[in-house]
Formats: structure tokens, C-alpha cells, sequence
């Protein structure tokens, strides 16, 4: 399988501390990984890198095709050439409605000139729509999105990332906060993404992760610690000892 | 969302219908046109609240819509002020010497005009030679351009530098206001070229135009009306579609927009330019109807005020903006112009003209903690009854719940 992003050798420190200490990491094209590690281990660090929020000290960030470097691009570029990120806490835009949350986040120019004279076709409307309904908001369209539930917040973000149609998808803590039924939802969103894209899902909670059934990255103060499928990782002593030595 | 623009913002026409009757009823009761009941030097004053609701207008889009909070938006406001105010000047003094001089038995040269002009404009403070800031002071159409010009690159390279570095928040406030205080020091200075703290006066009276003030104070209201309207317009439909969604996206999280591929800096950048023109223009219709600009019109003050025009309106919403500026600063106008009555407490009499800052930043602080929407607010209460509200629907799913009306009891 082609590699999409490539991460080798990064790491990152704050004030001495090594929050990321030579990591490195491959996803493919189409592929879904969950990225799992206790507290303070560099999980949202490594996002933020991935993302272009955080410069790393060292190391290497390539991404697509070509192997573009990551590290020279602004957050807003990198976000264009595709990779899309959801944060921990829902972060939708509360005082605009849901509609106008997702037509933000679709895939056009984002030059200033070009969504000034932008004007919501058809087409887009529809998409719109179709968006809203795979995650469950068709009845709430018109709605301003601070008023929804936690949950209905968290896959309006979903939707939002959906619809910048990224090649990459960073999710921070997808089900955090979520009733089990809609955790099932969200499992089956993120499985149906990861069909056409590469998927990172960042969480805590084992369940939802045996649940996504894909290869595990355990991340430890900076580092991989082990690789591999969830059972297989369960079973690593190492990560036994980080996990419940704590 | 494929309806007209004005179809989805109806207060858009609503405020401009209002705005053409206030102006209607100005002219029909103005001592120029009409019958007279309002003074020129009221009409001068509505005038000028004009042009300040615009600028307020401009500071709503900037700091309401967008989340700057620019503390030198009337900076950029006063320029525009000195750019229209170096031609008025100029042309007003040159026409006086031209006159004066023709009586010489030779003619004077053009050099010699021009120096006398100098003379005069600049003898206050000590000088006479031109500074090359006057340099397209004879041609009306160059300082209009400048008018806008100045403002908008200032604002371009001050916004550049600070966004660039990702200064927001109240540090970029700060520095906002550290510029606007930086220019009023300069402006100050007797060599600034502009007659130090002196400023430019006798700008009401307009270079070869023989009406009487009471009919140029109601060309300038008009002008201000005008300009007002498409301010708002422009504003209104900036603010209405993908682009108004993405600045208040900039506004409540910048960093969810950044990601989500927007770059906020050039979007930023671009309003708080945009702005600074209107500002600009806006400055331009003023101060011709105040007469006279100096430094203190630019002092960190004038922008703090503007601040709390838009926040005691409501920011976030245009009209709320110059609501905020007319109240304001009609009531200040009053207080302070010695209308108000004193109040005599026996032990202490309360002069207004020394409590009016008092009672603004009380009502700023009131605004603030107790009505965050400000004076446009109570619009929404209005509009709120309208709409059909859910009192007296069931209060949960199921057919057997209680009404509202039982569970009261």
C-alpha cells in the first residue's frame, strides 16, 4: 500500500520537556489506525505537528505522493492539501447554524475574494444535506449548533471534516462523552470513512478501539512503544507495564 | 438561501427606509431647505453622528463580527480627517492670497503664491515652507484618493505585522492602541507638517462655493446619509454570506477555522483594512462639519469611546453599531454642551458637563455585565414575540406528561 504520511524522526520539546522524542509513524492511503497511550504520552502533540501547529525540533514530515514536506506549510495550507483534524472538544461553530457550519467546511476556494463572491449552489446545498444526514442532523439544519447536544456536536465536527473531503482525518477522542448508541453511530462513520481515506483515531477507551478493529499504535512519553493489532498490543509486556504500572 | 439578498436581511432595508425618512424630516425641518425649526449647527450635528454611526459601523465589522478589537479605528478615521482637511485648507488659503495679491502692481509668480500660501497655512507654527506631506494638497481628486489611501495602507502594514505574529487578543489591543498614541504624539509636533496642535482649521467653509452654511451643512448631512447607507449595505452583505460565516468563525474560534483551511491572518488582514478605509472616509465627511481637526480628535480615547459606542449598542449586529452612536454620542453631545440640568443634591450640585463620563462608563460597565447585546437586544425581544414560542406544549415525549400549566400547580 502507498504511503500518505510519513512521519520519521520528529521530535519536539517544550521548555526541556520531551513531549515528542523521535517518533515515527506511516498510514497509508486507505487505512484506519488507532492511536492509543496514557496521559502525557504526545498523542495531541503529534497531531498538532501532523497539523502544522507545532514545529518539531527534528525530524521529517512528508506527505502524498510527491513526499511534500509538511513542516514548511502553514496550518491553513496543510489543511487544504487534505488533512482534516478533529479536536477533543467539539469545536463547531455555535452561534451559526448547522447548515452554515458545513458549508464552511466544503471542499472550495478559500481565498478571501473567492468566498466573498461564493454563493451556495444547488449542488452544494444537496451535498449539504447528504451531509447532514449520515450524521444524523437532517431534522436540525436550521438550527444554530450550540444548541445541540454534546454528541450531535461532536459528529456535526465529523461532518465538518467530512465535508472538506480530506485524504487524511485526525481524530481526537471521537466518543468521548457519547451514550453507547451513538458511539455505534460514530464507530460506523469513521469505519465508512477510512474506506476512501486514512483514518488516525486518538482515544482512551479500549472498547470503541477493539471496536474500529484496525492496526494500534502505542504511543509512551514520545515514542512508539508497539505496533500492531489490538490483541497483539494488549499482550506486549511493555505496554502491560505503562498501561497498569501507572 | 438562493433569495435575494435583501429578502434575507430584512432590517437591511428596514434601516436604510428609516435612514432616508430621518434624513426627509431633517431637510423639510432644516433653516436650508425647509421651515427652519432645526438649527444649522444641529444639522451639522446630525451630520456628524452620521458619519460617526458609519465609523461605528466599520469598528462593528472589525471588533463585533470578527473579534479585533482595534483600539485605532478613529485614528484611522481622524487621517481621512487631515487628508480631505490639508485640500480644504490649501485651496480656501490660496484663493484669499490670490486675491489679496492681485492688487500688486506686478503679478506674482506661481512660486511666489505658493509661498505665501505656505505663510499663511504654516506661520502659526513658526514656518513657511511646504512639507512634502503637502505635496498633492492643490489637487482635490489626490487627497480623495488619499483619503482612503493612507487609512487603508496603514492599516495594511501595521495589520500585517501584527497578525503575521499572531498577535491577538487584548495584545493586539494594546498594540492598536500604542499606534493611535504614537500618531496623536507625532501629529502633536509643530515640524509634523500638519500645524502641530494647532490641526487644520476652517475646513466648514468650502473653496468657491458662495452658499450660506445652512445649505453646504445640509450637502455634508446628505453626503453622510449616503455614505452611511452604502456602508451599511456593504457591511451588511460582507457579514450575510460564506464570508460573514467564516470572520465569525475567526471571531469564536480562530484556530478551528485555521484548520479548517482558511487562512485567518489574510482574512483579518483584509477586514481590518477595509475597514480602516471606511474610517477614513467616514472622517472625510466629518470633520469639513466640525470645522476643525487636531491631534487630540486622534487621541487613544476617541477609539476607546468608539469601543463603547458598539458595545452599548451591541456588537455583532450592524444596526445595534449605530444605534450605539447615535444614543451615545447625541447624549454626550447634550450632557455636555450644558443642556442637561444640574441636579442639586444641597450638600453637592452634580454638573453634567463633569458627571457625563461617569454615568458613560457606569452605563459601559452596566451594558457589559448585565445586557451583553447591548441596546440592539431589546430588538430581540421584540422579534422573540413574534416567533411562536413553546410555552404551554407538553413538557416531555409522552401523551400522558404534564402541561406547563399543571406542573405549575
Amino acid at each position: 500500500m502507498s504511503t500518505l504520511l510519513e512521519v520519521s524522526g520528529v521530535s519536539v520539546s517544550f521548555d526541556g520537556f520531551r513531549a515528542i522524542n523521535n517518533l515515527s509513524f506511516r498510514i497509508g492511503v486507505a487505512e484506519m489506525r488507532a492511536v492509543i497511550g496514557p496521559n502525557g504520552a504526545g498523542k495531541t502533540t503529534f497531531m498538532d505537528v501532523v497539523t502544522g501547529k507545532t514545529r518539531p525540533d527534528e525530524g521529517h514530515v512528508l506527505w502524498g505522493e510527491k513526499s511534500q514536506s509538511l513542516l514548511k506549510m502553514s496550518e491553513a495550507k496543510i489543511a487544504q492539501a487534505g488533512v482534516g483534524r478533529k479536536f477533543q472538544k467539539p469545536t463547531v461553530f455555535e452561534d451559526q447554524t448547522v447548515e452554515e457550519n458545513l458549508l464552511m467546511a466544503l471542499k472550495k476556494p478559500r481565498g478571501w475574494f473567492a468566498v466573498l463572491a461564493y454563493r451556495p449552489s444547488e449542488h452544494d446545498l444537496e451535498h449539504v444535506v447528504e451531509l447532514a444526514k449520515e450524521i444524523g442532523l437532517s431534522n436540525a439544519l436550521t438550527r444554530k449548533s450550540g444548541e445541540l447536544s454534546h454528541g450531535q456536536k461532536q459528529w456535526l465536527e465529523i461532518g465538518m471534516l467530512l465535508a472538506q473531503e480530506p485524504r487524511l482525518l485526525l481524530v481526537d477522542e471521537p466518543a468521548a462523552g457519547m451514550t453507547p448508541a451513538e458511539r455505534e453511530q460514530t464507530t460506523a462513520i469513521l469505519v465508512e470513512a477510512a474506506k476512501t481515506r486514512a483514518v488516525v483515531v486518538v482515544e482512551h477507551d479500549m472498547e470503541f478501539v477493539r471496536r474500529l478493529n484496525c492496526k494500534v499504535t502505542v504511543l509512551h512519553e514520545g515514542a512508539v512503544l508497539a505496533e500492531g493489532s489490538l490483541d497483539h498490543v494488549t499482550s506486549n509486556q511493555d505496554v502491560i507495564d505503562v498501561y497498569l504500572g501507572r | 438561501m438562493q433569495r435575494s439578498f435583501i429578502a434575507r436581511n430584512p432590517s437591511v432595508l428596514l434601516f436604510l427606509a428609516l435612514l432616508a425618512l430621518f434624513t426627509l424630516v431633517v431637510t423639510v425641518l432644516s433653516e436650508g431647505f425647509g421651515v427652519g425649526v432645526i438649527s444649522t449647527s444641529f444639522v451639522k450635528t446630525l451630520g456628524k453622528t452620521l458619519c460617526l454611526c458609519l465609523v461605528a459601523v466599520a469598528m462593528d465589522l472589525v471588533w463585533g463580527f470578527t473579534g479585533i478589537l482595534s483600539l485605532g479605528h478613529f485614528a484611522f478615521f481622524g487621517i481621512g480627517g487631515y487628508m480631505i482637511g490639508m485640500w480644504l485648507m490649501y485651496e480656501r488659503t490660496r484663493l484669499i492670497v490670490v486675491q489679496s495679491l492681485s492688487q500688486a502692481e506686478i503679478p506674482p509668480t506661481p512660486t511666489e503664491v505658493v509661498d505665501a500660501i505656505g505663510n499663511q497655512i504654516f506661520g502659526v507654527v513658526g514656518s513657511s515652507e511646504f512639507p512634502w506631506i503637502w505635496g498633492f494638497a492643490d489637487s482635490l481628486f489626490l487627497q480623495l484618493i488619499l483619503v482612503v489611501l493612507v487609512p487603508g495602507l496603514l492599516a495594511l502594514v501595521f495589520g500585517w505585522l501584527a497578525f503575521r505574529s499572531r498577535v491577538a487578543g487584548v495584545y493586539l489591543s494594546i498594540l492598536t492602541q500604542a499606534m493611535t498614541l504614537a500618531l496623536a504624539l507625532y501629529l502633536f509636533q509643530n515640524d509634523s507638517g500638519l500645524r502641530g496642535n494647532n490641526g487644520l482649521s476652517g475646513l466648514q467653509n468650502l473653496p468657491n462655493v458662495s452658499a450660506p452654511q445652512s445649505v453646504v451643512s445640509l450637502w455634508f448631512f446628505w453626503g453622510s446619509a449616503f455614505a452611511l447607507a452604502i456602508g451599511y449595505l456593504l457591511a451588511a452583505w460582507l457579514v450575510s454570506g460564506k464570508f460573514g460565516s467564516v470572520i465569525r468563525g475567526i471571531r469564536d474560534n480562530e484556530a478551528r477555522v485555521r484548520f479548517l483551511g482558511y487562512s485567518v491572518e489574510i482574512y483579518k488582514l483584509m477586514i481590518f483594512t477595509l475597514t480602516a478605509m471606511i474610517a477614513g472616509i467616514a472622517g472625510a465627511l466629518y470633520y469639513p462639519q466640525a470645522g476643525i481637526i487636531n491631534p487630540a480628535e486622534i487621541a487613544p480615547i476617541a477609539s476607546i469611546y468608539l469601543a463603547v459606542w458598539v458595545a452599548i449598542g451591541g456588537r455583532g449586529r450592524l444596526y445595534g453599531a449605530v444605534i450605539g452612536a447615535a444614543f451615545v454620542s447625541l447624549l454626550s453631545t447634550w450632557f455636555t454642551g450644558g443642556q442637561a440640568p444640574d441636579i442639586q443634591l444641597g450638600f453637592y450640585t452634580i454638573k453634567w458637563v463633569d458627571w457625563w463620563l461617569v454615568l458613560l462608563g457606569l452605563s459601559f460597565v452596566g451594558v457589559t455585565l448585565f445586557a451583553p447585546k447591548g441596546m440592539g437586544g431589546l430588538v430581540d425581544l421584540w422579534t422573540a414575540r413574534r416567533t411562536p414560542n413553546r410555552h404551554g406544549a407538553d413538557l416531555g415525549p409522552d401523551a400522558g406528561s404534564l402541561r406547563e400549566a399543571e406542573a405549575k400547580q
